[in-house]
């Protein structure tokens, strides 16, 4: 399946200038356009505003978490894509970025 | 064979910024390649030259385990825990990233380049406390046998990363031969020839060329070359990343 022209996509972290630089680097591929949050409450409000084709789960989401919003954002939209980013707004993004959709 | 990968140096991810001339063993960065995503919990393996004073500005990294390896010259290493470090060829530095570290990296000398290996290897635990370690190895310890510097035990030999890994360099002259052990059923081996000519159980390996082989008890190394530099990498073969 073709990647789509633009890809939306959620961002929940934890730690603030990582979730920036996150958003930084996301911004800087014109495929990609962002949002990002460090509360699972905007993430979900986010979620349910907007439309994603993907979510990014960075650094600090605890099991609980990770559990509760996989089921929100899988039972909203049982199609998403969703990934957990490592390194850190690091030289691993854009890989798991293409790899998630291709 | 099923079990085996053989890289040549060749064919790794390439790409010169002036300031980074960087070879990839794994996809990173621009270099996207689906089938060389990593080898079991070993996700990035760069080998970086980097021009007279120059360097990694500031930059972020988390859950990751990152060791890093002098091979020429010297790098100036401050974090946002309050380090600030010179790794000289001869050490081995490792950072538990953890929960979020911000740091830089520069070739401390301003009249020649630094080479290193950047080695990435997904945490076995995430959002640890973020640490820093660095040690000085003794060359003599690998000549003609693997010197451990990574391993998961605080109290072993070397630095100790949150995966159930080991790492070695070996030293070996012309004719010697090792027999290396895999640690754990779990893991495959993965070898990374710095510098000369070794067989590697029936495979030929010249300088940066990579094998990485799993369902294994043991791997035999000899050097057929005066001095053969070898890094060894025994790591999980299945993570949940």
């Amino acid at each position: 399946m073709a990647a789509p022209a633009v890809v939306n996509i959620l961002v929940v972290g934890r730690h603030p200038e990582i979730l920036n630089k996150v958003l930084e680097l996301i911004h800087k591929n014109t495929p990609y356009i962002a949002a990002g949050t460090l509360t699972d409450d905007e993430a979900v409000k986010l979620f349910n505003k907007l439309k994603f084709d993907l979510v990014l789960f960075c650094q600090g989401i605890d099991p609980s978490s990770d559990k509760k919003l996989r089921h929100i954002f899988n039972s909203g939209n049982p199609g998403i894509k969703i990934i957990q980013h490592f390194g850190g707004g690091s030289g691993l993004l854009y890989n798991e970025l293409r790899a998630a959709l291709e | 064979m099923e079990n085996m990968i053989l890289y040549k140096a060749e064919s790794r991810g390439h790409a010169n910024h002036g300031w980074l001339d960087t070879y990839h063993t794994f996809s990173f960065a621009d270099y996207y390649n689906p089938e060389r995503i990593q080898f079991g919990a070993l996700r990035v393996l760069n080998d970086d030259t980097i021009a007279a004073g120059t360097g990694f500005g500031r930059h972020p990294h988390d859950n990751m385990e990152i060791i890093s390896i002098p091979l020429v010259g010297a790098l100036e290493h401050q974090d946002s825990m309050g380090n600030t470090q010179v790794i000289n060829s001869g050490d081995i530095q490792v950072m538990s990233a953890g929960t979020g570290i911000f740091h830089s990296e520069y070739n401390k000398n301003k009249d020649r380049e630094g080479k290193f290996l950047q080695i990435w290897v997904y945490p076995n635990k995430l959002n640890v406390e973020p640490r820093y370690a660095q040690i000085t190895l003794d060359p003599l310890q690998r000549i003609n046998k693997l010197q451990q510097i990574v391993s998961p035990n605080p109290d072993d030999e070397g630095v100790w990363i949150y995966q159930d890994a080991w790492f070695y360099l070996g030293n070996i002259k012309m004719g010697h031969q090792i027999q290396y052990n895999v640690k754990r059923r779990e893991n495959g081996v993965f070898c990374f020839l710095i510098d000369g000519k070794m067989k590697i159980n029936d495979q030929v390996l010249d300088k940066r060329d990579v094998i990485g082989l799993w369902d294994i008890n043991s791997v035999t190394l000899a050097s057929e070359s005066d001095n053969s530099e070898i890094l060894v990498i025994d790591v999980p073969m299945k993570t949940e990343n």
